[in-house]
C-alpha cells in the first residue's frame, strides 16, 4: 500500500506525463482545472494512468469530485486494493 | 400425434460463399463552412479552446439541397463510378444514419429511388458504428450471394440535432455523407469483424428527451447530449483491445497496415488510441475531423474518401477501420483500399 507522500509523487509523475507540467507543481493544494489547467480529457488520462498505477478503481461519477490533487490523494489512498 | 415433415430439408440450395471488398468509396461535404469563431460566444469559448479539446477548426452544415437524401445521393454517384457499378446493380441499399427525421419509413429506399435502384433498403441505427455495421453486414450479404453489390451510405444532419448552447457538443458534431460499394471478389478485401454493445451506457450518448416526452410534456426540440469523459475513457480504453482484436482476426499486425482510419469523434481520442495501439509512426492515421468536425455514421467513409483522393494511401493496401458511438456500439474491420 502505497502511503500519502508516495501517491502524490506518482501521480506527479503522471501528470507530468500527460500535460508535460514540472512534477514539483503538482501539490496536494492544487486544483486540477484552475492552478494546473488540466482539462477534462486529460483529467480522464490522469485518471486511468492512476488507475492502473495504484490499483484502484475511480468511477466516472467520481471524477467530478476530484477537484484538488489532494482529492485524488486522499481518493486513492482510500481505496487502494 | 406427430406431425412429419414432408422431407424436403435436403434439397434446400445456397449460391456458392465466395469473398468481398469494396470496390468503390465517395463522399460529399456540405457547402456551408462553420469555423469555430462562429461557435465560441454561445458557448463562453474561443477558437483556442475549441482546437485544444477537439483538434477541430472547422466543420460543414447542411442547407437548403443537402437532406439526408440529397448528400446521400451526391456521396454514392461517386463511390458508383469508382466501382463501375451501374445503379440498377445494387442489390440492397444499407444506409446508416441517427439523424434522418421521420420515425417511418427508413431513408434508405428513398435513397435507391433516387438512384435508380429497386433493390432492399434499409437503414441501421448504430450512430458512429452504423457505417463499420454496414460494412460487416454488406461484405456477408456478398458473400454468400444474396447480393451482387451493396451500397452503403453513413449520412448525418447533426446540425438538426445539435444544441449550440450545449458546451459538450456544439463544436463537436456536424454534417455530410459517405459511401462505398462492396462487391463480390476472388480474394478477401474485407476481414472478419469484431463488433459489439455496451447497453449498460445507454445514456452516455443519447437524444435528451424521447419524442413521447417531447410530445405529451410540451418540450423543447431535442437534441444529442453526450457525457465527454465517459465515452473518452471507454473510446480509448475500451475500443483499443477492439482494434486490437480486428487486426488479429484479420492475421495482420499494425505495422502491416498502410492506414489507420477510426472515427472522427475527437483528435484527442484518435491520438490516444493510436498510442495505446502502439501504432507505427510512419502509417498514415485519419485526422479529417479537423475540416469536416464529427459527422457520426459518415466520418470514416469521409476520412478514407479524402485520404485516396489525395494519395495519401495506396490503393490495394490495408486499413484498419474502427467506428464506436452511441448504444453504445463498436464494430471495427480490416479493409482493403479501394
Amino acid at each position: 500500500m502505497a502511503d500519502q507522500q508516495e501517491i502524490l509523487s506518482g501521480l506527479a509523475e503522471i501528470v507530468n506525463e500527460e500535460t508535460g507540467l514540472d512534477p514539483a507543481e503538482v501539490q496536494m493544494d492544487k486544483s486540477f482545472t484552475d492552478d494546473l489547467d488540466i482539462d477534462s480529457l486529460s483529467m480522464m488520462t490522469i485518471v486511468v494512468n492512476a488507475e492502473e498505477k495504484f490499483g484502484v478503481r475511480i468511477p466516472d461519477d467520481e471524477v467530478k469530485n476530484l477537484t484538488t490533487v489532494g482529492d485524488a490523494v486522499t481518493f486513492i489512498q482510500n481505496n487502494q486494493g | 400425434m406427430t406431425v412429419t415433415s414432408k422431407g424436403f430439408a435436403d434439397r434446400l440450395t445456397a449460391r456458392p460463399v465466395t469473398h468481398s471488398r469494396i470496390t468503390g468509396i465517395g463522399g460529399y461535404r456540405p457547402r456551408r463552412v462553420v469555423p469555430n469563431s462562429e461557435l465560441v460566444e454561445r458557448i463562453d469559448s474561443s477558437d483556442e479552446w475549441i482546437r485544444e479539446r477537439s483538434g477541430i477548426l472547422e466543420r460543414r452544415f447542411a442547407g437548403e439541397g443537402e437532406s439526408v437524401i440529397d448528400m446521400s445521393a451526391f456521396a454514392s454517384t461517386p463511390a458508383l463510378e469508382m466501382a463501375g457499378v451501374a445503379p440498377e446493380d445494387i442489390d440492397v441499399v444499407l444506409l446508416a444514419t441517427v439523424s434522418w427525421p421521420y420515425q417511418t419509413p427508413a431513408a434508405a429506399p428513398m435513397l435507391a429511388e433516387r438512384l435508380g435502384t429497386k433493390g432492399a433498403a434499409f437503414d441501421i441505427s448504430a450512430a458512429c458504428a452504423g457505417y463499420c455495421h454496414g460494412i460487416a453486414v454488406a461484405s456477408d450479404l456478398v458473400r454468400t450471394g444474396t447480393a451482387r453489390h451493396v451500397l452503403v451510405v453513413g449520412v448525418e444532419r447533426l446540425s438538426d440535432f445539435t444544441s449550440l448552447d450545449d458546451r459538450g457538443t456544439a463544436f463537436i458534431f456536424a454534417d455530410g455523407a459517405g459511401a462505398a460499394v462492396v462487391s463480390q471478389s476472388d480474394t478477401v478485401g474485407i476481414a472478419p469483424t469484431v463488433w459489439g454493445s455496451d447497453g449498460a451506457n445507454w445514456e452516455a450518448i443519447s437524444q435528451t428527451e424521447s419524442w413521447i416526452d417531447v410530445h405529451q410534456k410540451g418540450l423543447d426540440w431535442p437534441h444529442i447530449g453526450m457525457a465527454g469523459q465517459t465515452v473518452f475513457r471507454w473510446a480509448v480504453w475500451g475500443m483499443a483491445p477492439v482494434a486490437q482484436q480486428a487486426l488479429d482476426v484479420a492475421g495482420i499486425t499494425a505495422d502491416q497496415l498502410d492506414a489507420f482510419i477510426p472515427h472522427q469523434a475527437n483528435v484527442r481520442i484518435i491520438d490516444a488510441m493510436a498510442k495505446k495501439l502502439n501504432m507505427p509512426a510512419d502509417i498514415p492515421i485519419a485526422r479529417d475531423i479537423a475540416y469536416t468536425g464529427n459527422t457520426s455514421a459518415a466520418s470514416i467513409p469521409l476520412a478514407m474518401e479524402r485520404m485516396v483522393r489525395q494519395g495519401e494511401i495506396p490503393s490495394g493496401g490495408l486499413a484498419l477501420q474502427i467506428g464506436f458511438g452511441a448504444g453504445l456500439s463498436f464494430a471495427a474491420q480490416v479493409v482493403v483500399i479501394p
